[in-house]
């Protein structure tokens, strides 16, 4: 029961994975992208855990420093992360929209039939 | 491994289907705002509160009102 | 290919890659173990440094090159998203009209209470990045969205004059910058690029651990600018943008 949490990341991941594939709508897929890439947060943060250990933080009036916290490195990689795979989300759906108006759809079936 | 972890553990596989599975767009955005506060309450029991204040900002306003705006752009020019 | 190829394609691919995950995930230390190296290892330089917030600490000292790094994949990615997203040619541009739309009065009424709130959590966030959860990247989250509380609360125009998008542009290009000076003023400092040449302080202090608090704010300025300039060319070009002969 130990690694439901891995799996959890894992499934997460596949289920993004899934979403693209069987996607009939650039937006869809996009979204399901940003899915995909929450599992690998899940699985950053599963590592970092320690039972009965509190966050990395030790505040302001500071408490006593100890080294029973939470792993911070996977912390702050998941952290930036985010907010940089926004911006990246961002940029993928301004293409999306580019398409639309270029070619009339956003149907990727429809897109790969279009012939130069 | 206490019943909290396992059940926002859940809850956030549950959520990820739901997400992939609504197939309109604009539908997708609410639930996909959803998703980010279940996974920022998933990244609080696991006891890392500046990521789930990072994910709360950024999956739950932004990327939902990104979605939001280019489906009404992909509309307005059908 | 067709779509059922393409699912049939994923069952077989995706079957495989879960099977491995699956193995490789069997193998990872238990869930909840307190055998974390690089923990034990940041922890005490982190103290050392004086910071209260280890997570700041790994991402304004310990590994700022990361940051920087990052910070530019956002500078990049905002600036593609402005090139791609110009009027096409059969379209034109025009002003927002002002007073369309329906909206309750409820909702301007929490968008006005809540505008300034947010403004200052998210200013606060950023300052006390050192010390409480926080830092540059979620007060700037907090800061960009926090703006477009006046969109919500019912007018374009107000939002349009509130944050003019150059300024904004500018102020990420200033954050970014920022960013590589305090670098470039360790170095020319104490030796090394990224160095915490500044005054360490005490402690769980405010203004504590040096850099640590030049390059949140840096930071929280170009996620800022960086989340207004994104939904501003979103915005334009859903209100102001529209098709020559379109409806």
């Amino acid at each position: 029961m130990s690694v439901y949490a891995y799996l959890v990341a894992v499934f997460v991941l596949l289920v993004g994975a899934f979403g693209i594939v069987r996607s009939r709508n650039l937006v869809h897929a996009v979204v399901c992208l940003s899915i995909a890439q929450s599992g690998t947060y899940i699985l950053l943060l599963a590592v970092g855990y320690q039972s009965k250990a509190t966050p990395p933080v030790f505040g302001s009036p500071a408490t006593k420093p100890t080294k029973a916290v939470a792993e911070p490195l996977v912390q702050a990689m998941a952290l930036t992360d985010i907010v940089v795979s926004a911006t990246v989300t961002a940029l993928l759906l301004a293409i999306a929209v580019q398409i639309h108006k270029r070619h009339n759809t956003v149907d990727p079936n429809e897109l790969a039939a279009l012939r130069g | 491994m206490n019943a909290l972890i396992v059940i926002t553990l859940t809850l956030v596989a549950v959520g990820a289907v739901a997400v992939v599975l609504s197939d309109d767009p604009a539908r997708q955005a609410v639930t996909l705002s959803v998703y980010g506060l279940l996974l920022a309450g998933l990244f609080m029991t696991l006891s890392a509160p500046d990521v789930a204040l990072s994910q709360i900002g950024v999956g739950t306003a932004i990327v939902p009102l990104m979605v939001m705006l280019a489906v009404r752009k992909i509309r307005d020019r059908r | 290919m067709t779509r059922t190829a393409r699912l049939l394609m994923f069952a077989v691919a995706g079957g495989l890659v879960a099977a491995l995950l699956v193995l490789g995930v069997l193998d990872l230390p238990d869930f909840g173990a307190s055998d974390h190296p690089y923990r034990d290892a940041a922890v005490p330089a982190a103290v050392l440094h004086k910071t209260s917030n280890v997570i700041s600490s790994i991402n304004f000292d310990l590994r700022a090159l990361d940051t920087l790094g990052e910070e530019t994949i956002l500078l990049a990615s905002v600036i593609g998203v402005t090139v791609l997203l110009r009027p096409a040619s059969d379209e034109h541009e025009h002003e927002s009209i002002s007073g369309s739309g329906r909206l309750l009065d409820s909702t301007k009424l929490m968008g006005y209470v809540f505008l300034p709130i947010t403004l200052m959590i998210g200013f606060l966030t950023i300052a006390h990045g050192a010390v409480t959860p926080g830092g540059g990247f979620q007060g700037g989250v907090v800061l960009g969205t926090g703006i477009h509380l006046l969109y919500v609360a019912g007018s374009y125009r107000a939002l349009e004059r509130a944050r003019p998008v150059g300024v904004a542009e500018l102020g990420e290009a200033i954050g970014a910058g920022a960013f590589a000076c305090v670098g470039i003023a360790g170095a020319l400092a104490a030796g090394a690029f990224l160095v915490n040449s500044l005054p360490l302080g005490a402690f769980g202090d405010l203004f504590s651990s040096g850099t640590v608090l030049l390059l949140s704010c840096a930071v929280g300025i170009e996620v800022a600018s960086g989340v207004v300039v994104l939904l501003a060319q979103f915005l334009h070009q859903t209100v102001e943008v529209t098709e020559e002969h379109g409806q």
